[in-house]
């Protein structure tokens, strides 16, 4: 008799995260964890900020996650996370923290805990979940809000007027081991650049491209394609920098033009060819810049 | 054998973390509270001291690092001051509400602006409402003494304690101050073992949204604790006392046996103010003093009691409620309304800032209620 | 871990502190239901990766948890093979 056989799967089998989380569907930030639990196994305590996550996690007396979670104010993550990696250390309980932050959380208000972690190199790994807004609160901007677009506090008369902070090269110039973007659309590069920097120490950060059908006015069952897209147009380039080298995880073989990204999302609704055509000059400057640094080799 | 040294009660700060085997610290640098951290962070550099210092870019994120480590399982320790314990004000509340016990010295000093190092208690009494436990110090000795008391209790309890000390008075001040053998320090204070903490093994959501089904349930049970406390920081005092022969109580009483009228006061103050009271006594006065210790949990009944016995009480607030008056004052007239003596409560603010506090102005306050309206309110040395 | 009975404050932990996992039965929030069409299916597994709430079991084809499910098409719209089609659940009246 013939073994039945089994559906593939390309990334870890065993769930950490419960079904019945009350995030949106096609909710990019609770399928980010999903994968990121996956990656980082059972031997690991989550510190969650003020954000969706605080509402997705589940209210008392329910947790959606088999680990250890400790809910915290907005702008801690990093703080709180380097209070119970020294913590764990004194008991000698050896865990990995990670700290998982919103972009709010993360840009801006807990810009500060967190260069100052980076900066000291705590020992945990922080990720990002960028949803390009303040999404718990009704889709306010962020520094992490595109140029052009769409929130409720950057209406479609006078929508964004700044770039996204480049919050990676933020990262960089505090020389910590490792520092990787990844996308929601991208399963498996975001578990592989996670396996390899559970093996690392020190401070290890992540940005995580997380689509959010709420706040980008984009179709829930595009919940992968978007940053796809998004990488496709190098409009969000997947890399990493390891010990001070970059290297480019996805190169697009035909880089589209942003519309293709932009089109999908009901937030880059109102813009005018002309606005499409700064963005586009604004990402392929970007790109090319990223290229360059990745010749340069080891750059600190 | 215990040691005797000769320090200032910054380091009567530091020895007091040292010896009660803080496990993580995490703080930030401000005058005058400087040289508590100094001091810790050589401690844990030889090696005397077996705990991580977290060198924080705040006072902020002093107080989250102290949570998580107290969150993790450890005992947590920092110290601030001012517009520091200002900034850490949502914090604050998270170590309570989130019933970690973590231990704090606060310097008290004055809010800018204008600038000002200098002693008052402003900063400390606008943290009332965080649900921190709060012990109010005369001396280095009892700044040493009650570090290890605060952890004890806060540790049972599972709340947070802010011991706190003049700014200068004490911080800068060098006194002799006696430290027990570790061994016996060690029996007194055992090691932290909270019956939650974050552990792979019994893995839970720490501070997870919580509806106005339990939310307000959560609340009462810190209230619970806080009456708790008052019990249990008199068990951890008496305690103390019969080990090391030290009682402080949480409302000191001097000279009360007999007095007429009482003085209430706290901090590095009530020691003038004793002084002063036995000027007065010589002169006939029949006057007493009662320190507030203890001002988390308040000590409600022990101000009825003292109040069911004398003619007159005489608050000194080194702080003022903007709007009404001596915040002291006001806890303690609100602590009388149910009770069935209530003699005339008299309320000074004085000594904002850093301004002196000399017997003359104990015995001129003194004085000025003998003849003041007691619907006034009294800044005492305001230049007009 | 057992559901959480709490009759009162003296049977809660001293904070917030989650004992159960429990969630919200989520499948009610649907619009749509993913319908599956084994015949087309290559066993692939990607309905299964992709499914942001954990909604599919892997096995010797995809299985869905339809208390959970929240109809976001994600998974349909994965599928290689269109071997998912989202039927329209919404009453009409
Ligand atoms: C000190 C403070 N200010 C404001 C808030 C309100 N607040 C809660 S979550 C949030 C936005 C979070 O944005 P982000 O970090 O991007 O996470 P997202 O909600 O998008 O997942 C804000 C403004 C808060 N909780 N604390
Ligand atoms: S608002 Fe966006 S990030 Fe938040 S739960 Fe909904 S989809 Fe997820
Ligand atoms: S429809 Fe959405 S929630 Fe339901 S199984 Fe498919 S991906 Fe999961
Ligand atoms: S994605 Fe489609 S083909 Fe692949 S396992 Fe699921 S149903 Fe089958
Ligand atoms: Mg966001």
């Amino acid at each position: 008799m013939s073994e039945k056989k089994k559906m593939r799967a390309t990334i870890p089998e065993e769930e950490y995260m419960f079904p019945g989380t009350v995030d949106c569907q096609g909710c990019g930030a609770a399928y980010a964890m999903r994968l990121a639990l996956k990656a980082l196994g059972p031997k690991t305590m989550v510190v969650i900020p003020a954000c969706c996550w605080s509402i997705i996690a589940g209210p008392f007396p329910t947790s959606a996650l088999k680990m250890p979670i400790y809910h915290t104010a907005f702008e801690t993550a990093a703080a709180v996370a380097s209070g119970v990696k020294a913590g764990l250390s004194i008991r000698e309980k050896e865990a990995t923290v990670l700290a998982w932050a919103g972009d709010g959380g993360t840009f801006d208000i807990g810009v500060q805990s967190l260069s100052a972690a980076a900066e000291r190199n705590e020992d945990f790994i922080y990720v990002c979940y960028d949803n390009e807004a303040y999404m718990n609160t009704g889709i306010q901007r962020s520094s992490a809000t595109p140029w052009g677009a769409w929130t409720t506090t950057t209406p479609r008369k006078h929508p964004k007027d700044r770039p996204k902070k480049n919050m990676m090269e933020i990262m960089a110039a505090h020389r910590i081991p490792y520092a990787a973007s990844a996308t929601v659309g991208h399963p498996e590069d975001f578990v592989r650049k996670l396996k390899k920097a559970r093996e690392i120490r020190g401070t290890r950060f992540f940005h995580v491209l997380a689509t959010c059908p709420t706040g980008w006015r984009s179709p829930p069952e595009l919940m992968l394609e978007v940053p796809r897209l998004a990488v496709e147009t190098c409009v969000f380039p997947l890399y990493e920098i390891d010990n001070g080298v970059y290297s480019i995880s996805k190169k697009p073989k035909e880089k589209l033009p942003v519309t293709e990204y932009l089109k999908v999302q009901g937030r880059f609704r109102h813009l005018t060819d002309q606005q499409i055509q700064y963005i586009q000059e604004h990402v392929d400057e970007t790109w090319e810049l990223l290229l360059k640094k990745e010749k340069l080799g080891r750059l600190f | 054998m215990s040691t005797v040294k000769v320090i200032t009660g910054n380091h009567a700060a530091s020895f007091g973390a040292r010896d009660s085997r803080a496990e993580v610290i995490a703080a930030y640098p401000i005058t005058p509270q400087t040289q508590i951290v100094e001091l810790l962070s050589e401690f844990c550099a030889d090696g005397t001291l077996k705990a991580k210092f977290i060198k924080v870019e705040s006072e902020h994120s002093a107080m989250a690092a102290c949570i998580g480590a107290s969150a993790a399982g450890v005992r947590a320790y920092t110290a601030t001051s001012a517009h520091g314990l200002a900034l850490m004000h949502e914090m604050l509340h998270w170590a309570a509400n989130g019933r970690h016990p973590v231990v704090m010295a606060n310097v008290n000093r004055a809010m800018g602006p204008p600038w000002s190092i200098w002693t008052d208690q402003n900063d400390s009494l606008a943290q009332r409402d965080t649900g921190w436990l709060q012990f109010y110090c005369e001396s280095n000795q009892e700044v040493y003494d009650t570090t290890m008391i605060a952890f004890k209790a806060c540790e049972q309890v599972l709340l947070p304690g802010m011991l706190v000390l003049d700014a200068f008075i004490l911080s800068h001040t060098y006194e002799p101050v006696e430290m027990p053998d570790q061994e016996l320090i060690d029996e007194f204070l055992p090691p932290f073992d909270p019956p939650y903490k974050m552990d792979l093994d019994d893995a839970r959501a720490f501070g997870a949204l919580t509806t106005p089904e339990w939310y307000m349930e959560l609340r009462y049970l810190i209230q619970e604790a806080h009456e708790k406390a008052l019990v249990t920081v008199r068990e951890v005092e008496k305690e103390f006392g019969e080990t090391f022969g030290r009682y402080y109580g949480t409302l000191e009483l001097y000279r009360c046996d007999d007095a007429e009228e009482v003085i209430l006061i706290a901090g590095s103050t009530a020691s003038t103010a004793k002084d002063a009271v036995d000027i007065m006594r010589k002169g006939g006065r029949k006057i007493g003093l009662a320190r507030i210790k203890l001002f988390r949990p308040f000590p409600n009944e022990e101000i009825r009691d003292i109040a069911s016995r004398v003619n007159k009480m005489i608050v000194i607030d080194r702080n003022v409620s903007f709007g009404n008056q001596g915040i002291f004052f006001n806890e303690i007239k609100a602590s009388l309304y149910s009770a069935k003596n209530r003699p005339p409560v008299y309320g000074f603010v004085a000594g904002l800032g850093g301004r002196d506090m000399k017997i003359d102005d104990i015995t001129g306050i003194v004085e000025q209620a003998d003849t003041c309206d007691i619907e006034e309110i009294l800044w005492w040395g305001v230049k007009l | 871990m057992s559901e959480a009975k709490f009759r009162g404050a003296h049977d809660l932990p001293p904070c917030s502190i989650s004992v159960t996992h429990e969630l919200t039965k989520t499948g009610n929030w649907r619009n749509s239901k993913p319908v599956f069409h084994k015949e087309k299916c290559i066993q692939c597994g990607i309905c299964w990766k992709v499914c942001p709430n954990a909604c599919i079991k892997l096995g010797e084809y995809p299985e869905w948890d339809m208390d959970y499910c929240k109809g976001c098409a994600v998974c349909a719209e994965e599928c290689p093979k269109d071997a998912i089609e989202m039927e329209d659940e919404r009453v009409m009246v």
